[in-house]
């Protein structure tokens, strides 16, 4: 790949340093690489080259049925592979009017909550991890274990699930699996306390995150960026209540926002914190909805026996955990989909990371890079 | 301890009758050579108890191995003398745009910063190969010769990673030689002689009869200056919360980062030797050194060694235990800590303890 | 300042062509029901309108996508726009000449355009007009060819090396 650095006499200061994060790097959060200008330690612009990790994902769907573009969905977003598929069967299910029964509804949901704490999570642990916080990396990872554990006894699988199809699920809840996901509950709620008490309100966490890399109102939504990160900022957004699609509309639970108690509105530590509160909020989730859960019914009562869309164009969103995640698909009447195209959240907010580094320090690049929790098999695709 | 073997040279004929030069040449590797041996040991044990503290915070095992003779040891005892065997054998890479002479001179003025410096560092009663009358001050100077070959590192390894790293070291490692030192003078103050082994038993006896008379306990003064004493020798050290220099995270090796195998051993058995040196110093300075804790019962020279080396251990525990626990400080936060804080407290310290010395004594 | 008030379409049509311009958007049993077409010549005027308007105020731009409708066909770019505010939604979708797709640059009326525009040049070769920086983005800066394109052909070659055969069917 050719690529320039602008090195034309005159046109560098001498002052200034280019430094460039490789694709190979232990804290870019997969195959990212930045090119950092910077002025001794205090960076002045970065540019971002993603890429690495295109796999012509939208090229795929236009060759391949609607069913068989499930899993190529679960690859994008590796962490959070069962909103990936949720968001896709949605999109399918309305250009379809397709009604799905009430148990897999409950299903769809209480898997799509679990994920978002097992990503959650991982977002935190790698976060501290960024930060220089060795521990609680591991805490994350020993409890996502959990909820991997739950799904591989759901589906066979433990990142890559292919489990919500359109119209229905690929498989049904096994014997025993209400029982362990509430032991799973039971075990969890009370380990946040732990991460709280250990990197949360650490004094050493809260001077490298407080007051670093502010993303203010204007900026977040001019830069399209959503999910928590939206909501640090102080912007109460959350498409499971203001955009409500399957059965969300049934459950309570609350949409946390960054109040800058710690240091500025927007700041990382907003973000992170919001992502702490939102596993709460989802676990609240996931036991409503067992307990509402149906107990009898088919999952694959719905499933149609060819999809076979009207032709038509619908573009339509659901919240993952890092965000809004846009499916725009164009039917022409084929079972093969003319155009689809998957608006990821993680390429917005990482398009914004030149704006709020401005006159941070190189470490300040990680850690903010970190509180945006990005997957680069989202953002290239 | 060099006279120590002086001695005996004297009483044996034969040894007796070589050139004094040659006799204190010997006896100078006679004390040396333990001493050696005694260093790289003591990076053996404190990697494998590293990686097992570690592991057991972070809820997992830790080197394990299913029994002597086996591949690692029952318990991974035998996992540390693997690795340096493997470390060994690997190959040597230099960059080829490296500066050779400085890259490969770098790791061994790291090493001989250490070592020298435990030269002075008083086991027991008896043991203790160099008792100069300025200790604390070798000591102290001798440990900052270890920025030249960080610095080196950096700078020959030709990447500006290391070169970030090296800088950032230099200026954390003399930043906080300062509050050290500093709290140190006060513990010299109260005992009046830079020789480590007078600051040693000037702490005996007790207070009040039952806490032992450590310079810990003397004081409010000194007792706030062994906390500065001790972070400060952390930050010395370059280990967590104040490991941006090598941050694994961020720059992916800091100045260690073109070294490999041998070379790279040696960063790492420096890193271990001081971390011995500053908790060696705390421990005498203001923990009593060789001193038993009941005064007047189990003083003997073994019971010497054992009483040293428990206190040396427990701080290094707690030292592994900072590192494990809290996230690190960015360089810009770090040197407000030891110029803005610790720098006038260390000074506000050494004013009380000299005013105290005064009212009270 | 004026609260959230949220729009149907009809609603969003019937203001936009009473505010912005009479007719210009096309009315009646044979217009569409969800989305609006749009002149390349009027997009930038437009844009800043939809942005700017206190009744209208999308301030999200949502999604860019383009679009190849066919081999003889024209290529289009399709434009997802949503309030934050008021909460509602507007498509807004552009068809442009194969030959020559070039279409003006909303990328300092919403940021995130920056990189959404910059992914359908690179996958559909439109140029967009204003465009401060636009280069490739997923693929390499030296790749030929605009991938997503119906009639586009697989390179054999990358740099002189041989790119294998695709298999087809059960090969």
């Amino acid at each position: 790949m050719t690529d320039t650095l602008d090195l034309e006499l005159g046109s560098v200061q001498a002052e200034e340093m280019v430094l460039n994060m490789g694709p190979q790097h232990p804290s870019t959060h997969g195959v990212l690489r930045l090119k950092v200008r910077t002025d001794g330690e205090i960076v002045t612009h970065i540019t971002p080259y993603i890429g690495y990790l295109h796999r012509c994902f939208e090229k795929h769907c236009e060759n391949v049925t609607y069913e068989q573009v499930i899993p190529y969905t679960d690859r994008c977003d590796y962490i959070a592979s069962m909103n990936n598929n949720f968001g896709y069967a949605v999109a399918v299910e309305q250009l379809m009017d397709i009604k799905v029964p009430e148990k897999v509804e409950h299903i769809r949901v209480i898997v799509a909550e679990l994920n978002r704490i097992a990503s959650h999570l991982l977002a935190v642990g790698t976060f501290g991890l960024d930060v220089g916080a060795f521990t609680p990396f591991l805490y994350c990872f020993r409890d996502r274990e959990r909820i991997l554990d739950l799904f591989e006894m759901l589906c066979g699988a433990r990142l890559l699930y292919s489990y919500i199809w359109i119209g229905g699920l690929s498989h049904d809840l096994p014997v025993g699996w209400v029982e362990k996901t509430y032991e799973f509950l039971d075990y969890f709620e009370p380990q946040v306390e732990e991460y709280n008490n250990l990197l949360t309100f650490n004094k050493i966490f809260i001077e490298r995150t407080a007051d670093v890399g502010v993303l203010p109102r204007e900026v977040a939504i001019s830069y399209g960026v959503t999910g928590p990160n939206l909501r640090g900022s102080g912007v109460k957004w959350d498409l499971r209540k203001d955009d409500p699609y399957s059965i969300y509309d049934r459950f309570e639970f609350d949409i946390p926002i960054g109040t800058g108690v710690m240091g500025t509105v927007g700041d990382c530590w907003d973000r992170y914190y919001i992502r702490i509160r939102e596993i709460e909020e989802s676990a609240k989730i996931v036991r409503q909805a067992l307990e509402q859960l149906p107990r009898d019914g088919d999952v694959h009562e719905a499933l149609p026996k060819k999809i076979r869309p009207p032709k038509g164009h619908i573009y339509s969103r659901t919240e993952t955990p890092r965000g809004d995640l846009g499916y725009y698909i164009i039917s022409d009447g084929k079972p093969i989909p003319y155009r689809l195209k998957m608006r990821s959240p993680a390429f917005t907010a990482l398009s914004c990371i030149n704006e709020i580094s401005h006159g941070w320090m190189i470490s300040d690049v990680f850690a903010i890079l970190g509180s945006l929790d990005i997957v680069l098999g989202e953002i290239d695709r | 301890m060099v006279n120590y073997f002086l001695d005996i040279f004297a009483n044996v004929s034969w040894l007796a009758a070589m050139p004094s030069g040659t006799q204190f040449v010997l006896a100078a590797l006679m004390t040396g050579l333990p001493l050696f041996l005694f260093v790289a040991i003591n990076a053996l044990i404190a990697v494998y108890a590293e990686r097992k503290i570690s592991a057991f915070m972070q809820d997992r095992l830790g080197p394990m191995g299913q029994g002597v003779g086996l591949h690692a040891g029952k318990w991974g005892l035998l996992q540390t003398l693997a690795d340096a065997l493997k470390l060994i054998l690997k190959q040597d890479i230099i960059p080829a745009l490296a500066d050779r002479k400085l890259f490969i001179l770098a790791p061994f003025i790291i090493f001989i910063a250490a070592f020298v410096a435990i030269a002075a560092m008083p086991f027991n009663q008896h043991i203790l190969a160099a008792d100069f009358n300025i200790g604390v001050f070798f000591i102290l100077a001798v440990g900052s010769v270890g920025v030249i070959g960080i610095i080196m590192a950096g700078y020959s390894s030709n990447n500006k990673w290391s070169l970030y790293g090296a800088m950032r070291s230099a200026a954390q490692i003399i930043s906080y030689e300062i509050p050290a030192a500093l709290s140190i003078l006060t513990v010299i103050m109260l005992t009046g002689s830079l020789q480590m082994q007078e600051i040693i038993k000037a702490q005996s006896g007790t207070i009040w009869g039952i806490l032992p008379n450590w310079f810990i306990f003397n004081n409010p003064f000194t007792f706030l200056a062994f906390f500065l004493f001790f972070i400060s020798g952390v930050a010395e050290t370059n280990r967590t919360p104040f490991d941006l220099p090598e941050a694994e995270s961020e720059l992916v090796a800091g100045f260690h980062t073109e070294y490999s195998g041998m070379r790279w051993a040696f960063f790492f058995l420096s890193e271990y030797a001081n971390v011995f040196i500053v908790s060696g110093i705390t421990a005498v300075a203001f923990l009593g050194g060789w001193q038993s804790p009941i005064s007047g019962y189990l003083d003997g020279p073994i019971w010497g060694l054992v009483w040293f080396f428990g206190k040396v251990s427990f701080l290094i525990l707690v030292m592994m235990w900072f590192r494990w626990t809290f996230p690190r400080l960015r360089t810009d936060q770090l040197m407000r800590m030891g110029w803005k804080y610790f720098l006038p407290a260390s000074l506000v310290n050494i004013l009380g303890v000299g005013l105290w010395d005064l009212v009270v004594n | 300042m004026a609260s959230a008030v949220e729009m149907h379409f009809k609603q969003l049509v019937e203001y936009i062509n009473e505010q912005f311009r009479k007719e210009f958007v096309q009315t009646g049993e044979e217009a569409p029901a969800d989305h609006i077409s749009v002149a390349t010549a009027d997009w930038k005027a437009f844009a800043e309108f939809l942005k700017n308007d206190e009744q209208l105020f999308f301030d999200a731009m949502m999604c860019i996508t383009g679009v190849d409708y066919g081999e003889e066909s024209d290529l289009g770019v399709i434009y997802n726009l949503h309030s934050m505010k008021h909460n509602h939604k507007l498509e807004v979708r552009i068809n442009l000449p194969r030959e020559k797709p070039v279409v003006p640059s909303v990328e300092q009326i919403w940021r995130i355009a920056d990189w959404f525009e910059r992914e359908t040049y690179d996958m559909y070769g439109i140029e967009f007009q204003g465009h401060r920086d636009l280069r490739r983005i997923l693929l390499p800066e030296d790749w030929e060819g605009f991938p997503l394109r119906k009639d586009y052909e697989f390179p054999t070659t990358y740099h002189g090396i041989e790119v294998p055969k695709m298999k087809e069917g059960w090969e």
